[in-house]
């Protein structure tokens, strides 16, 4: 499949720029040093016992990873695009062959996919060495976290790889990115001057305030569901920005 | 093979093109020529399908570059300017990523990318990462990406832009053999490598066709009065005064001397008169000795110059 090719061609790329791996170890350090707080915190807080591994670890060590994601995937998705129109326009070179938008397309995302979990994996070894230390009784709600957070950095490649689309800089594609990102993130914060009707409203758009039920081992399919259109919005909106040079300047 | 009939592409206020009308024939090898901003590449890039004409028809292989774009793109080899590649991958590993790409069978890779290698004269670097090439095989590898999966049409932009003369002696044998083979659309500032490969040349400046044609028959157009060099062994007053009395003769000035009775003369006679005829029969009347005879042509670089200013006067 053409958008095989793609997808190969695009994670040599990553693996093969120095930068990948300096953001690969500030997501290591980042979400090394959340699991060790929170895990410090459940300490302090199970001093009887009584608190559950879901609700007491998991849900802080998922909750902190978000935002170390919000920080991460820009600077993941940032080149997907703009390195192409601006590389001495390859763009040029790669929409002439005979691929269609969407091959593009789905090759990108795939690669960005494929590095995203490949990070995602490595923070496994917290899960392993809890699962030694106490059990591993609760890996079920441990699986519906990861998910969580698959679903949600499905949607915010999504997300970055629009904003790529549409420009040559990748440091503007960073940027606008985050802030996109973040008012997905803030989006919800400012309760009291928004009536009660326009909360609700304002919760059911917000990206993460949908991740807390699956933080508790509880996999929404409203939420599954939101997670999905929202991605297939942006890669929609992608493909469009893709598309976009065969019908600019017709008349 | 290719039809472009009234094209005109706008960017905003900024019209590139304004009206393009040319035809290129199967197995051809046609010039594109003019100067910078002429719109030679943007006249490719819709004929590649990068973009699509504001109005107009353009076709590759009989099909509409808006209605039949994957189809054209599955025919032709593009090779662009500056030749855009990815430099962190190696010669063979990116050949190989262009033939999946185009759709070439697993089974046919290997042996296309050996011979678009061994074509672009790439034997030596085929392991070697792009970034660390030098232009000149730079330019080798985007050609030979265009070459992959045997394309019908072959439109190269500038493909010796840049290189050592070695290297360009290289990259036009080459660009000699494809063509025939395949249909070749080419453009180029260097007018004597256009007038060497090519059947035909269409001349494009701002936006417009300006002319269409073969060297040969431009030259004949543009030339106006036809211009001899002839050396004669005689008197040169009366090789003078008896060539000025033949009718269609219109100068005759003395250009150089050759040895001591034998002169240069430099002749501007009317196209219509068989100026050959009429100077064998006066020489033979006169007892003349012709030591040479070279009818001079229009370089192509006075052609274009020629077709420049007729544009400039039109405007």
């Amino acid at each position: 499949m053409k958008s095989c090719s793609i997808m190969k061609r695009e994670i040599v790329q990553y693996f093969s720029a120095p930068y990948f791996y300096v953001l690969m170890t500030i997501f290591l350090v980042l979400s090394g040093y959340f699991f060790y707080t929170d895990t410090v915190l459940f300490n302090l807080m199970n001093f009887r016992g009584t608190t559950s591994l879901t609700r007491g670890l998991w849900a802080y060590y998922f909750n902190d990873l978000r935002f170390v994601f919000i920080l991460i995937m820009p600077l993941i998705t940032m080149r997907v695009f703009a390195e192409e129109k601006k590389l001495g326009t390859t763009i040029e070179l790669i929409t002439t062959y005979p691929l269609k938008d969407i091959e593009i397309l789905t090759g990108k995302v795939l690669a960005c996919l494929v590095v995203f979990v490949f990070m995602l994996s490595l923070s496994f070894i917290n899960v392993i060495i809890i699962g030694i230390i106490w059990d591993f009784g609760e890996i079920a709600s441990v699986m519906s976290g990861y998910l969580c957070i698959f679903f949600l950095g499905f949607a915010l490649i999504s997300c970055g790889v629009f904003v790529s689309s549409l420009t040559d800089n990748q440091i503007v594609a960073s940027l606008g990115t985050m802030g996109l990102f973040t008012l997905f993130w803030f989006l919800t914060w400012n309760e009291m001057i928004v009536s009660e009707e326009g909360l609700k409203i304002l919760k059911r758009l917000s990206l993460f305030d949908r991740t807390f039920d699956f933080f508790r081992g509880i996999i929404n399919s409203k939420d599954v569901v939101y997670f999905m259109l929202f991605s297939f919005y942006f890669l929609f909106l992608s493909l469009q920005s893709l598309g976009s040079r065969s019908w600019k300047g017709m008349k | 093979m290719i039809e472009v009939e009234n094209v005109t592409k706008e960017f905003g206020s900024v019209t590139a093109l304004k009206g393009v009308s040319f035809r290129v024939e199967r197995g051809q090898a046609v010039g594109l020529l003019g100067p910078n901003g002429a719109g030679k590449t943007t006249i490719m890039r819709v004929l590649t399908c990068f973009f699509p004409p504001s109005t107009g028809v353009a076709k590759v292989c009989g099909m509409d570059v808006i209605r039949h774009s994957l189809d054209i793109r599955r025919r032709t080899g593009y090779f662009l300017e500056s030749a855009p590649l990815y430099v962190t991958m190696s010669v063979s590993d990116f050949l190989f990523f262009v033939c999946g790409v185009k759709g070439v069978k697993r089974s046919h890779r290997k042996n296309e990318v050996s011979e678009a290698i061994e074509l672009c004269g790439l034997q030596h670097v085929g392991n070697r990462l792009i970034g660390n090439l030098s232009k000149g095989y730079k330019q080798r590898v985007g050609l030979a990406q265009a070459l992959i999966n045997q394309p019908q049409v072959l439109i190269l932009d500038e493909p010796t832009i840049g290189l050592d003369p070695e290297q360009v002696f290289g990259i036009r044998k080459l660009i000699k053999v494809l063509a025939g083979e395949r249909t070749i659309l080419l453009s180029s500032h260097i007018l004597s490598e256009v007038s060497m490969l090519c059947n035909k040349i269409i001349v494009v400046n701002k936006g417009r066709t300006i002319a269409e044609d073969t060297s040969k028959n431009l030259n004949t157009i543009l030339q106006g009065n036809i211009l001899t060099k002839v050396q004669i062994e005689g008197v040169p007053r009366l090789v003078i005064r008896e060539l000025e009395k033949v009718k269609g003769i219109f100068k005759v000035s003395t250009h150089e001397k050759r040895a001591d009775n034998i002169l240069e003369y430099l002749i501007e006679s009317d196209k219509s008169l068989d100026f050959c005829k009429a100077l064998c029969e006066i020489a033979f009347s006169n007892n003349w000795i012709l030591r040479g005879v070279q009818t001079l042509k229009l370089s192509l670089e006075e052609i274009f110059l020629k077709l420049m200013a007729q544009e400039e006067k039109k405007n």
